[in-house]
């Protein structure tokens, strides 16, 4: 038991538990912020199986970017937890189907390989970089599904932006261009005026 | 000065074995972070005084000689303050929120080079590291807005978390620049990928001028800045996501702000200014004169430089409006970062490459 492996159960008990919360916080917000932690510390399992690219982009992406936008519409959302929770009996049979069948694929998957469940993972020399690696791999033998998944992604944004857009008629908006090119002379009118002679209602 | 050191490491190795490492390192980590909460302190001080004389006022002057002890003062003052705790507020997470800002803010410093080979952890994904966790500040303001209770809060942390997400993309790009220029994220190596005979002119911030640009104001968007500190506006939404906090949770939020500035400052000088790199190194007569000056006096002197920028904005520059803001990240800096990620790497490809 060294600390490496210490260190690894530490991780897992935390991700365990924090993916438990998720699903039973009753606060959407506090499920947010234990997927969070769920994030991080499976980011540290990574980070101890040397995949540093991987593990610094987990947390990076989904927390640096995809969870704050998670929370950014779970602290604007209107959640009625009564409402949420009405029909959890009669839907329960049909989700423990649901999670039993995706647990089995999980397992049928991964046990069918030779997994490294009890061995320790690959050990590189210190120059090793797996960001050059997952690179290289990525560029040159994985170029076409890399390129693929690429677009495929970028068709949804566009999708969803061309979904969502609606131009009102009636919106304002500013044209920015025309603002700078505003001339002091386009808005100011200087009007000379001659000095009035002192009054006498002093 | 190598070879005390190398007597401290086989004393302490020989003191206390294994237990060596972690003690060695949190001493390192102390090295690192009790300067910088001094320079946060003397920061604020900094920047009321250069405020006061921009304004053609002399700034703090009471405590102490030229005001100098003010910031003692100060933190002696948020200390001392009552914190209080807003009713209906998240407890927990209104208390966890000063520290999940200050902690990323402080954590990042780890792969900062200082000089050469004098950083904490020479990371081989240093840059990366930096970008998850300037990424992970944001958590500190949104959880603090929330937990408020406050609608002045809420609204702070909606605008900030808009905010740093956009400006992130800008910053992610620019940095891609550096990479492509340095072929390495290690943040050592881009450093010593500036180095040449001709001084600051083999730096990065003259291929990357439009990057560095945009980095260094991302930067600014980034930490909360005037002119783009919409999330503290206090003259729309009183004192945005921090309006609930007293004492020393209102000082840790400063305290974030202020590391993240000299963050800031010294990533920019690192990536784009050539770290401790000497400007007139190889120069006849200056190159000559100027080796001797060790690498951190330069170092300092640059983060210097953009922390003294960081203030001359907030003195010169009106708040954004928030759409001008959107406009500015999304229609101005991502764009140009994105054109010049393609420039840079075709760029790199031809003989005119000379960095």
């Amino acid at each position: 038991m060294n600390f490496e492996i210490i260190l690894f159960y530490i991780f897992a008990a935390i991700t365990l538990f924090a993916a438990l919360r998720v699903i039973t916080a009753r606060n959407p917000m506090h499920a947010v912020l234990f997927l969070v932690v769920a994030f991080i510390s499976s980011a540290g399992i990574w980070l101890l199986l040397e995949a540093e690219f991987l593990a610094i982009t987990l947390v990076l992406v989904y927390v640096g970017a995809v969870m704050v936008l998670f929370l950014f519409v779970v602290m604007m959302l209107d959640i009625n937890l009564v409402q949420l929770r009405k029909d959890f009996w009669r839907w329960l049979p049909f989700g423990a189907v649901l999670a039993g069948l995706m647990a089995f694929e999980m397992i049928w998957v991964l046990g069918a390989q030779e997994t490294s469940i009890g061995k320790t993972a690959i050990r590189h020399a210190a120059d090793y970089s797996n960001t050059k690696e997952l690179g290289r791999l990525i560029y040159t033998e994985y170029v076409y599904p890399f390129e693929i998944a690429a677009v495929l992604l970028l068709v949804a944004m566009i999708a969803a932006i061309a979904l969502t857009l609606r131009r009102r008629k009636d919106a304002k908006s500013q044209v920015v261009t025309e603002q700078i090119a505003a001339k002091k002379a386009d808005r100011l009118r200087i009007v000379k005026m001659p000095s009035e002679s002192k009054g006498t209602g002093e | 000065m190598m070879e005390l050191l190398q007597i401290l490491q086989q004393t302490g190795q020989d003191l206390l074995g294994p237990a060596w490492l972690p003690v060695w390192t949190i001493v390192k980590i102390l090295v690192i972070v009790l300067p910088i909460m001094g320079t946060v302190a003397y920061l604020t001080l900094a920047e009321r005084k250069i405020l006061g004389w921009m304004q053609v006022r002399p700034g703090p002057n009471r405590v102490g000689y030229w005001g100098l002890l003010q910031p003692l003062a100060d933190g002696i003052k948020l200390l001392m303050k009552e914190v209080i705790i807003p009713t209906k507020s998240n407890k927990f997470l209104f208390l966890a929120a000063p520290v999940l800002a200050l902690a990323p803010a402080l954590a990042a410093w780890a792969v900062i080079p200082f000089d050469d080979g004098m950083a904490l952890a020479n990371v081989n994904a240093g840059l990366l590291y930096i970008l998850a966790m300037t990424s992970l500040g944001v958590y500190g303001i949104i959880i603090a807005g929330w937990a408020s209770n406050s609608k002045y809060a809420f609204l702070g942390a909606l605008r900030s978390s808009a905010q740093i997400v956009s400006y992130e993309l800008a910053m992610g790009f620019a940095l891609v620049c550096v990479l492509l220029a340095a072929q390495s994220m290690n943040m050592g190596d881009i450093v010593r990928g500036q180095q040449s005979e001709y001084g600051l002119f083999g730096w990065y911030f003259i291929p990357l001028f439009p990057m560095f640009v945009v980095y260094f104001l991302a930067g600014v968007a980034e930490t909360n800045r005037a002119p783009f500190d919409l999330a503290e506006d206090e003259s729309a939404i009183v004192a945005g996501f921090h309006t609930e906090y007293s004492g020393m949770g209102f000082a840790l939020f400063f305290l974030a702000e202020y590391a993240n500035m000299i963050l800031i400052a010294a990533l920019t000088a690192v990536m784009f200014l050539g770290g401790w790199l000497n400007p007139f190194h190889g120069w006849p007569l200056l190159g000559g004169l100027t080796d001797a000056i060790p690498g951190l006096f330069w170092m300092l002197g640059k983060m210097s430089a953009f922390l003294f920028l960081f203030l001359w904005f907030r003195a010169t520059f009106p708040r954004y409006r928030y759409d001008q803001l959107m406009r500015l990240g999304w229609k101005v800096f991502i764009p140009l970062t994105l054109v010049w990620v393609v420039v840079v790497a075709a760029w790199m490809q031809t003989p005119l490459w000379v960095w």
